[in-house]
């Protein structure tokens, strides 16, 4: 893929292609218990320990909407700012497979509990909203193991009746940062909202891709193929990177795109046909019946949305406002709730600019490395916000407060104390300083006049003799005064 | 003193209350008979030494604050009993136990019953002569070689044959109220969400209701009383105020308004059973009812709507049925085969039937022309019951168009079999109660009933007409025990 100005296009012989991907996003709902039973929903727990009679479809068991899993769902729903709908019908999917015990799925089919609504992406050359067609709930099925028993399937049932949210895009994302974007968009508003952690490895995260291709300037939408089940960004980057090409590959050697569901290989960076339309099941969608039509009044509505908190696009504003931020330093700041909620506490207590700056510099650069998030941090918003207050009222210089960082790292120590103990304290005593400058301009007379007869770039120099001499702790606000003076 | 079996179920609570009898006693009475009983097939699965044990105890502790003190009661095997194998009458559970007790049963045992057995029922409940059954045909108690009627076939036998004092069946198109007819006995199918079906292994889950059988009125309303309850555990389950239905049981029907629909009158239908009909009007009025002629214009549509829905709600009801988790398995070359073989050998022709009705039913391309269609006719059809209920306070309908057939009539064709629901279906389809008590008897000597069908949740009314009905014709069945040699 090329860009050009900000549009991703395949380009082969002289056509240009438009991508075109829509996203359907499977996010567990964060809850103890499952969408229709009590079980738990721990995850890592030993096989087949949180499966209950209703989850493992015993003879007469009846599932109970679990009502903690519909004020997510309808949490998430506001968060995307889209229509709740207030009701909303759970359908039987109908098919067989050896890890899910009833023999259906249930799911919302033609009445989901979320209608349309909208997510902002904020993309290098401007905002973009990506369409929501709808979000629904659902079960999700428990786990086959082929790999254990030699001659057997084993099913793990823990799984079996989680609840999941699944989140439709609307064609709307043309670009694989625009995937990304989505996905960590999608996340970032789950994780404010409490709905879902977003947690990928764990696979609280997954997504159906849906690609098709089209020539520039066509209006008419090309033929799609889903990907099923890809489970991080990288991948389903890859993926659609691979099934574009192959698409305009065969629109290119005269074929045709058949609709077909694809399954992604990681290991051969390929998709790879599952089965093709024709093939498709036939799911046999029907209300189920031993669960009434799940109504909603506007008063259930209303206190849910009174006690939404603010979401990253509300927040990023605010932070631009009040805190004068960059679109690109709130962009960042925002992106994930627990990075907004560290960078306020810092915020509270001292300089707005430079916590921006230590947070988004130093302490990502820390989290990076160790490979950690920010709620492990080893350094406590309350020590950065010391940190960052030893630098403002001049005790020690930035240069300093880098090797105090160092220090802090190993166990969350006070900044305060590690000045004191170390003697770090910035010299900022005019006569001491000049003392200092004196002895510089003593021992390097050359070069002071050569300074004097217009050399002016050695001012460094004699600042950073200075510095040296100080072992960095003279203020150098004071020190440039100082010796202008002297030189002058 | 007349013979424990012969005593009524109220009659039974009283002795035990007043100590002239104890549960022991009593269970073991019922047990003997059950054992010399055989041949009629009624019981799958027997629970009687355990039941012995259970009397025991209660006889060494009597609370005679329970409804059922110390009360011996088989039940239909489609009631999930903890510890006690659940049938359904299919090989595909037939070594099938439950760790878990259905709600209905459960609120038998809460209020002392002790289970004697599972009874013998059409497999899944599909059917109604109870020949459906992996476990066999039942025999009617009333003459030999005849069916008891279905699905509740096994409850019908035994309780018209006095092995237990009292049952409980379901009902999905008339399984509780044409075994009953069949039987000379009372059967009741509460308002859809009365009873919990918790517990119950599902046939048709929108249509599915417990209720009880019994010998008389005053006993089924005791057994109404003790079944139905609110249960968080059905989503179905409605919360509405229970009567004590037995203490309010009252045969004044003065100044109640009978409707008689004129659609019930079908062609073809024995002369005997309009006579019976007529006798019933009679008794209404001659105790102060009022009859009103009433339409219900979907009354034909009622049987093809059944059969869209009921299967196809069965055939994902019965999905779980696999081989993978419990029951029966089948060997096979991989999962697809495991799954064929599994349910090809695990389940009976009717069932078969059923499932693959149900999914053709639901199948793309069908879905509007049937499922929808049949969703839309069902909601006339209950439209229709809201109308009369307008001018009426009940209606009264013969239970079954004709008396008990010959086992093996009408196996063979299906749609003359399912012709026998006719008068049952459509109260399924609306939701409502009706009740079934014995009214006559046709040419042959076997029992005919009359069906009395009230509004949603107004189980008392129907109960009080019934009973009044009950007082004025003295119903008497008349069993030989031929079975017994």
């Amino acid at each position: 893929m090329s860009k050009n100005n900000g549009e991703y296009l395949i380009i082969r012989n002289d056509n240009k292609y438009e991508v075109i991907i829509g996203l359907e996003v499977h996010a567990q709902v964060l809850s103890e218990s499952k969408l229709f039973s009590t079980s738990s929903t721990k995850f890592g727990s030993e096989p087949n320990t949180q499966v209950s009679l209703v989850d493992a479809a015993f003879p007469g068991m009846l599932p109970v909407i679990n009502e903690h899993c519909i004020k997510q769902a309808v949490k998430t729903g506001i968060g995307l700012k889209a229509k709740i709908n207030k009701r909303s019908i759970f359908d039987r999917k109908n098919y067989f497979y050896a890890d899910l015990p009833q023999g259906y799925q249930i799911s919302q089919y033609k009445n989901p509990i979320v209608g349309e609504g909208s997510v902002t992406l904020d993309m290098p050359n401007g905002e973009k909203n990506i369409g929501i067609e709808r979000l629904h709930l659902e079960q999700d099925a428990g786990k086959s193991i082929h790999d254990i028993d030699p001659q057997n399937t084993l099913v793990d049932l823990n799984r079996s009746g989680v609840a999941l949210m699944e989140i439709v895009s609307k064609p709307d994302l043309r670009s694989l940062d625009e995937v990304n974007a989505y996905i960590k968009k999608l996340r970032s508003i789950m994780r404010y909202l409490g709905t879902c952690d977003g947690n990928m490895q764990e696979g609280s995260l997954r997504a159906d891709v849906n690609v098709s291709v089209r020539k520039k300037g066509v209006k008419k939408l090309g033929t799609r193929c889903e990907i099923k089940n890809v489970n991080s960004i990288k991948f389903m980057q890859m993926a659609i990177d691979f099934e574009a090409n192959r698409q305009v590959d065969l629109i290119e050697e005269g074929g045709s795109i058949d609709q077909e569901t694809r399954l992604f290989d990681t290991k051969k960076n390929e998709t790879r046909s599952m089965r093709s339309k024709e093939d498709a099941h036939d799911y046999r969608y029907f209300p189920d019946p031993d669960l009434l039509p799940l109504d909603l009044n506007d008063n259930y509505i209303d206190q849910i949305k009174k006690n939404i908190p603010e979401l990253p696009d509300e927040k990023k504003k605010r932070f631009i406002e009040k805190f004068k931020l960059s679109s690109y330093e709130a962009n960042i700041l925002v992106s994930d709730i627990e990075i907004s909620k560290y960078f306020e506490e810092v915020s509270k207590n001292s300089d707005v600019k430079l916590a921006t700056n230590w947070i988004t510099g130093e302490l990502f650069a820390l989290l990076n490395e160790k490979n950690i998030e920010i709620t492990e941090s080893p350094i406590s918003s309350k020590n950065l916000s010391k940190l960052i207050n030893l630098i403002k009222d001049g005790t020690i210089s930035g240069k300093i407060a880098k090797s105090v960082f160092e220090i802090m790292k190993d166990g969350d120590k006070d900044p305060i104390n590690i000045v004191e103990e170390k003697g770090l304290k910035q010299q900022s005593d005019p006569k001491e300083l000049e003392n200092l400058i004196n002895k510089v301009i003593t021992e390097n007379p050359k070069n002071v006049e050569a300074y004097k007869s217009g050399k002016d770039k050695l001012f460094g120099f004699f600042v950073g003799q200075v510095m040296k001499n100080s072992n960095g702790k003279a203020n150098p606000k004071l020190v440039n005064e100082i010796l202008k003076k002297k030189l002058n | 003193m007349s013979n424990i079996i012969d005593l009524k179920l109220v009659e039974l609570v009283d002795k035990i209350k007043k100590k002239e009898l104890s549960s022991t006693e009593v269970t073991i009475d019922f047990i003997e008979r059950s054992k010399k009983s055989k041949k009629l097939n009624a019981y799958i699965s027997e629970n009687y030494e355990n039941a012995i044990k259970k009397a025991k105890i209660f006889d060494q502790k009597p609370d005679f604050k329970k409804k059922l003190p110390g009360i011996p009661i088989a039940v239909k095997d489609l009631f999930c009993t903890k510890n006690i194998r659940t049938t359904a009458g299919s090989k595909i559970l037939e070594n099938f136990v439950p760790t878990y007790e259905s709600t209905v049963t459960q609120n038998i045992l809460d209020e002392g019953g002790i289970i004697i057995g599972k009874l013998n029922c059409d497999e899944f409940a599909m059917g109604s002569s109870n020949e459906t059954s992996y476990f066999g045909n039942v025999q009617n108690p009333i003459s030999e070689n005849l069916v008891p009627g279905g699905s509740s076939g096994g409850s019908s036998s035994a309780l018209a044959a006095k092995l237990t004092p009292a049952t409980i069946g379901t009902d999905t198109g008339g399984s509780i109220r044409q075994p009953a007819s069949f039987t000379g006995t009372v059967g009741l199918k509460p308002t859809y969400g009365s009873c919990s079906r918790y517990g119950i292994v599902a046939f048709a889950s929108s249509l599915d209701q417990a209720g009880p059988m019994t010998h008389d009125v005053k006993d089924c309303s005791l057994m109404l009383e003790i079944m139905s309850n609110y249960d968080t555990k059905d989503s179905t389950s409605v919360e509405f105020k229970r009567e004590n239905y037995l203490d309010n049981l009252n045969e004044n029907i003065k100044g109640k308004k009978i409707g008689i629909p004129k659609e019930y009158r079908v062609d073809g239908m024995p002369k005997e059973i309009d006579e019976l009909w007529e006798k019933g009007i009679e008794i209404i009025k001659k105790n102060g009812g009022e009859i009103v002629e009433i339409s219900l214009p979907n009354t034909n549509y009622a049987l093809p709507t059944y059969y869209i829905v009921a299967p196809a709600e069965a055939s994902s009801n019965l999905a779980r049925y696999d081989g993978v988790k419990y029951g029966f398995r089948s060997k096979g070359e991989n999962l697809i085969d495991m799954y064929e073989k599994t349910r090809s050998e695990g389940f009976g022709d009717e069932v078969k039937r059923r499932i693959m009705i149900g999914t053709y039913v639901l199948s793309s391309g069908y879905y509007d022309a049937y499922y929808l269609k049949a969703q839309k006719v069902r909601r006339l059809i209950k439209n229709d019951f809201d109308e009369a209920y307008k001018k009426v306070d009940a209606i009264l309908t013969p239970s079954t168009p004709s008396s008990a057939f010959k086992i093996g009539e009408k196996l063979n064709d299906p749609v003359s079999m399912y012709l026998n629901d006719i008068f049952t279906v459509p109260i399924n389809l609306a939701g409502l109660p009706a009740i079934s008590i014995p009214a006559g008897h046709d040419k042959k000597g076997y029992p005919l009933g009359l069906q009395v069908i009230g509004k949603a949740f107004d189980e008392q009314s129907i109960l009080n007409i019934a009973f009044a009905l009950e007082k004025n014709i003295s119903f008497k069945n008349n069993i030989t025990d031929w079975w017994i040699k």
